[in-house]
């Protein structure tokens, strides 16, 4: 994304572009853990979908089908609302680039 | 037809604010500014004005209000002072970084500590950096004239940038005076309707107010908002013409008053400098060559109409009624010696403080400066820089 410069912005700070948070590609927030999705144990309650602060769980057709990590920041909070026992959602190692 | 009033500083503000008859005001009262809002909750009780007012539970949520409905698209006014001032800082940033035209009435009043209700500059001038319009007024006519130019110059589209109107607590807040007050139509027309920059009610059109920002925006955000402050020398030289022409009385950065053959001359801003009048036309009648620079626009910064008004002299008292601790003196001689380093020919300059909490600054302390002044063109040496009038040792 082209960042745009002081004489082009417009008046007061105002953001014109309602929803443009989602070119902010939050997923490279994660500092080398990720939620990993185990489908055998799902029973699709969709909490994670309720309770992950960035939209980053996908759903489709009521079913938990996985997640985007173009947006999971990693923060583990789906992993920690899972009700199933074994967990659905493990926060796993990931190697991330510094 | 216009008619003489006898009103005080604050029933003069009141009364142009009466005839504009904004969509909002949000005022919390404070000692000297206290019977500005008084006024107005009284003329909006008894229907003469339409104005939404809001009393709020603090200053800083007054000055919040105030962003908030400028936001919707709302002519806006405040009144506050001192300690009220201070309480609404963080907004005051806000409402210039938004570029919210919203106009304050300030009644100029010290800081504490020590409490003290009565008339200095520390207040204002601690709002310097704020990013709002500073107008400061000598007399009643000009808090009441400052306020309806204050509208025309913050909301034309080109600076979007709120102003503070200022007048000197109790000297002129609580002074009666006559005051030339114009037909409400005519100020009216004159002040016309507020067209924003933007709306956050237009649903059709939806933003964001007030968005976060990383180290990727930030600076270019601030950089921009500085647009409106270098449109306003414009605007404000158009909008004083304009002034003139529809009701008479004449209004420019800074006023020169018997400055053509001056030798010496004192920089001060609001009542005192008609005291300084006085003083000129006495020394004036001796013959001596003295004048009065009185700034009426504080930011921006006039540097080029000072540059003009002072480089020829010999020297300069410029009188500062607050104090910048840890500065090299006082802020108006802060910036009238910076202004001054653009330019070839300068004169010797001196500071005073003067006037901290109400203190009187009478004629003969003004003559005590101008005559140290003649002393320091005759002879070259400056002695201190700093000094303090009317202050027991």
């Amino acid at each position: 994304m082209k960042k745009i410069g002081w004489k082009d912005l417009p008046p007061g700070a105002i953001n014109p572009w309602p929803g443009n948070f989602q070119e902010v590609k939050t997923g490279s927030y994660r500092g080398g853990l990720k939620p990993i999705f185990y489908e055998e144990h799902c029973i699709h309650c969709l909490f994670c979908w309720v309770f992950c602060p960035d939209n980053a769980i996908i759903v489709e057709d009521g079913k938990m089908k996985g997640i985007n990590y173009d947006y999971c920041k990693g923060c583990g909070i789906c992993t920690v609302e899972c009700p199933t026992d074994p967990k659905s959602l493990v926060l796993e190692k990931e190697e991330t680039e510094l | 037809m216009s008619e003489i009033k006898i009103l005080n500083g604050n029933a003069a503000i009141a009364w142009a604010v009466k005839q504009i008859n904004p969509d909002v005001v949000a005022a919390y009262p404070i000692t000297p500014s206290t019977s500005i809002v008084e006024h107005i909750a009284k003329y909006v009780a008894d229907g003469v004005m339409t104005t939404e007012f809001v009393t709020p539970e603090s200053e800083h949520s007054a000055m919040s209000m105030c962003v908030g409905a400028s936001t919707g698209g709302a002519r806006v006014f405040t009144a506050t002072a001192s300690q009220g001032l201070a309480l609404m800082f963080e907004i005051l940033y806000i409402a210039a970084s938004l570029r919210l035209p919203i106009v304050a009435g300030i009644a100029n009043r010290s800081l504490s500590a020590p409490i003290n209700i009565h008339g200095d500059h520390s207040d204002v001038m601690a709002g310097r950096d704020t990013g709002w319009i500073q107008i400061h007024s000598e007399n009643s006519q000009e808090a009441y004239d400052n306020i309806i130019q204050a509208f025309r110059i913050g909301e034309h589209k080109d600076v979007s940038t709120p102003v503070m109107v200022t007048m000197d607590g109790f000297i002129l807040s609580h002074a009666l005076q006559d005051v030339v007050v114009e037909e409400d139509e005519k100020v009216k027309n004159f002040v016309g309707e507020r067209d924003p920059l933007y709306t956050a009610l237009d649903v059709d059109h939806p933003i964001t107010v007030g968005p976060i920002d990383f180290t990727d925006y930030y600076f270019e955000h601030k950089r921009s908002q500085m647009v409106g402050m270098e449109n306003a020398p414009r605007v404000i030289k158009e909008v004083g013409e304009e002034f003139k022409k529809e009701f008479g009385r004449e209004y420019g950065f800074i006023e020169l008053y018997k400055m053509e053959d001056a030798e010496i001359a004192i920089v001060v801003l609001g009542s005192t400098a008609g005291t300084t009048k006085i003083v000129v036309d006495e020394l004036r009648n001796k013959g001596k060559k003295v004048g009065l620079v009185k700034m009426r626009v504080y930011r921006p910064f006039p540097s080029r109409e000072i540059v003009d008004a002072l480089s020829n002299l010999k020297a300069v008292a410029i009188l500062d009624r607050a104090m910048s601790p840890g500065a090299l003196g006082g802020p108006l001689f802060t910036d009238v010696r910076s202004s001054l380093y653009e330019s070839d020919k300068k004169p010797i300059l001196v500071n005073y403080i003067y006037g901290l909490g109400g203190r009187d600054i009478a004629p003969k302390h003004i003559e005590e400066v101008y005559s140290r002044l003649e002393k320091i063109a005759a002879t070259g040496k400056r002695g201190e820089l700093l000094s303090y009038i009317n202050l027991r040792e």
